[in-house]
């Protein structure tokens, strides 16, 4: 166990460094002069020299780099090109925004997947079951964005059950706050649900099979233990595996989900930044997501490991 | 990185695929199978329309055929007063173009990679795998807003992020097929025998690892083209005139009381499009790899 630790700890670790680097190559894909690039033709060569200066243009490449990297260790993320705010003053309470709307979405589509999952795997090819691995393909094939804008044209527009309103945080009002948090949510969810159901029927169908399960089976055990205790736990393995990919997923998609409810998350951010080439922020929120991605990663190998009584090391 | 199976695409399992298998020949078992076939002839049907584009729509994509936001035309006029028809078969078009384009890049240059890792091995290998690891850090849809908003908004640089971002997909089936077929007998034979490492690359392991990767060209087209809608959603792939079908729910959404269908007929053929691709590739997994037959159906 020690051995593995050290090793995927060791990997995150070289992962983190490839990827700060990667991020900081980024802002030297841009063509031209960045400064120029980003204040616009209209700025004189005064301006562009100072924000040159502010961007450490001006210093040699190698002093740039070991610039960034002890920036970062000191929680430096740069500042914004535009509002002149150091990114650090904005970035934590859009990174709990968009978690929020992450993990709720995330904790939605577990119990939902799980649960139908379950009933397809145990009823398989019984009409039920036909009807969620027909709905689920559907479900996997929604692009998100399609579903955020269609819920929003029943529910806001067509039937104005959850009419669009400003963002307002849980500690100002609670009920407004959970009004607002539905259809992000919803939309999240929705694909995720469906890859989960499917995994989780794949998963148990293979585990109904096999031989424990025959054993506990003809040791007289009632059907619903042998399932809850037999197959559904042992099928949870590659579910909690398949979770950390989905987290990837649904902290990507959250870009698309923010952007049409107005959600002031991390990926908000990241549009505004883009509209106005505001590149340190650019660059901030990349590293930002990746490195919650690695993270997560992390923490669901470990999690395998521990709940997977045959992994040893070797 | 979590062993896991990367998307609903699943790992594939490691035992040498048996494209040839089974009893009956491979397009009388696909048409065999219903969903299989109708899903494959939606989308040769959508594959004729794209391709026929400017011949089969009935106007200019850039041409005002009518007063905007009426019911002119088949499926109505937009904002600007275009045909909504003709921008819907353009924008299949340039969609389709984009992610087919982006899922080639993809498929050439990460299959070359996984080729490589899983035959020569050791150090080679473990720095194209990590560096596997490493794009897979990213979620891709942010990677790939910074980088088109880095380069600039183009279709070409479109199709080159989301080409790099689907990289990996490839890289690890070929690289799991590759490791457990490289000491089978035939393979150790040529060998025996001298042939050159690129030969026995190109001719004896490339076509036994063949099946996984026709699944995976099938589902990565679904992940482009919403990767492509996406994009172009939030303003950083199609660039107007120019329709695709993001762009194209993207402008709908200004319109949502005064005209629905501006968005609900590029919502439902990005839909349509999505679902024949994962059914029909979902079949083609069920077809040419005997271990998952029936899994996931």
């Amino acid at each position: 166990m020690r051995r593995f630790l050290v090793r995927r700890f060791g990997q995150a670790i070289v992962q983190l460094l490839l990827v700060g680097s990667i991020v900081f190559f980024l802002a030297r894909l841009i063509p031209g002069d960045p400064a120029r690039a980003a204040l616009g033709d209209a700025a004189t060569e005064e301006q562009v020299a100072l924000t040159r200066a502010a961007m450490h243009l001006d210093e040699p490449f190698l002093g740039q780099f070991l610039g960034f990297w002890a920036r970062l260790f000191q929680g430096d993320l740069g500042t914004s090109m535009i509002s002149g705010r150091a990114v650090m003053q904005d970035l934590p309470s859009r990174i709990g925004n968009s978690l929020e709307l992450v993990l709720l979405a995330l904790a939605v589509s577990l119990v939902v997947g799980i649960v139908l999952g379950r009933i397809a795997a145990t009823r398989a090819d019984k009409p039920a079951d036909h009807a969620l691995v027909a709905g689920s393909i559907f479900g996997i094939s929604l692009p998100v964005f399609v579903v955020g804008t269609l819920l929003l044209l029943v529910f806001a527009v067509l039937f104005p059950i959850l009419p669009p309103r400003r963002f307002t945080s849980p500690w100002e009002d609670p009920v407004a706050h959970l009004q607002i948090l539905i259809l992000p949510v919803v939309t999240l969810a929705a694909a995720s649900c469906a890859v989960i159901t499917r995994m989780t029927r794949a998963a148990m169908l293979e585990t109904l099979n096999a031989d424990y399960v025959r054993t506990a089976r003809a040791k007289g055990l009632a059907e619903k233990r042998v399932i809850r205790r037999h197959a559904l736990r042992t099928a949870m393995l590659p579910v909690v595996s398949m979770t950390t990919v989905e987290l990837t997923t649904l902290i990507g998609s959250t870009v698309l989900v923010e952007t049409i409810f107005g959600w002031p998350g991390m990926s908000s951010l990241l549009m505004n930044a883009v509209g106005q080439r505001d590149y340190p922020v650019i660059q901030a929120v990349v590293l930002a997501a990746a490195t919650i991605v690695i993270l997560v990663n992390l923490v669901g190998d470990l999690a395998v490991r521990v709940l997977d009584p045959r992994a040893e090391d070797n | 990185m979590a062993t896991a199976p990367e998307s609903v695409a699943q790992a594939l399992p490691d035992t040498p695929s048996r494209a040839n298998g089974g009893r009956k020949p491979f397009f009388k078992r696909m048409l065999a199978n219903r969903r299989t076939s109708v899903a494959g002839a939606f989308l040769l049907l959508i594959v004729v329309v794209a391709v026929l584009a400017p011949l089969i729509a009935p106007h200019d994509y850039r041409d005002i055929v009518g007063k905007p936001l009426t019911s002119g035309g088949t499926l109505g006029i937009d904002d600007f007063g275009r045909d909504v028809l003709s921008r819907l078969i353009i924008g299949l078009r340039t969609s389709l173009g984009v992610a087919v384009s982006a899922v080639l890049v993809a498929g050439v240059i990460g299959v070359a990679l996984g080729l490589v890792a899983g035959y020569v091995g050791r150090w080679v290998s473990t720095i194209i795998m990590r560096g596997i690891d490493v794009l897979l850090s990213f979620p891709p849809i942010v990677l790939a807003i910074a980088v088109v908003a880095i380069l600039g908004p183009a279709l070409v640089n479109v199709v080159l992020v989301i080409g790099v971002l689907y990289i990996p997909r490839f890289t690890r089936i070929v690289y799991s097929q590759v490791l457990s077929i490289r000491s089978m007998e035939y393979v150790e034979a040529s060998k025996i025998m001298g042939t050159r490492p690129a030969d026995i690359l190109a001719k004896t392991i490339l076509p036994n690892v063949s099946a996984p990767i026709i699944v995976q060209l099938s589902l990565s087209v679904s992940f482009a083209i919403q990767m492509e809608a996406g994009l172009s959603f939030l303003g950083l792939g199609a660039q107007p005139p120019l329709p695709s079908l993001g762009t194209m729910v993207g402008a709908g959404r200004d319109f949502l009381e005064v005209q629905p269908t501006l968005l609900i007929y590029p919502s439902v053929l990005i839909i349509l499009v999505v679902l024949a691709l994962n059914v029909f590739g979902d079949g083609m997994r069920d077809l040419l790899d005997p271990r998952h037959r029936g899994k996931n159906s």
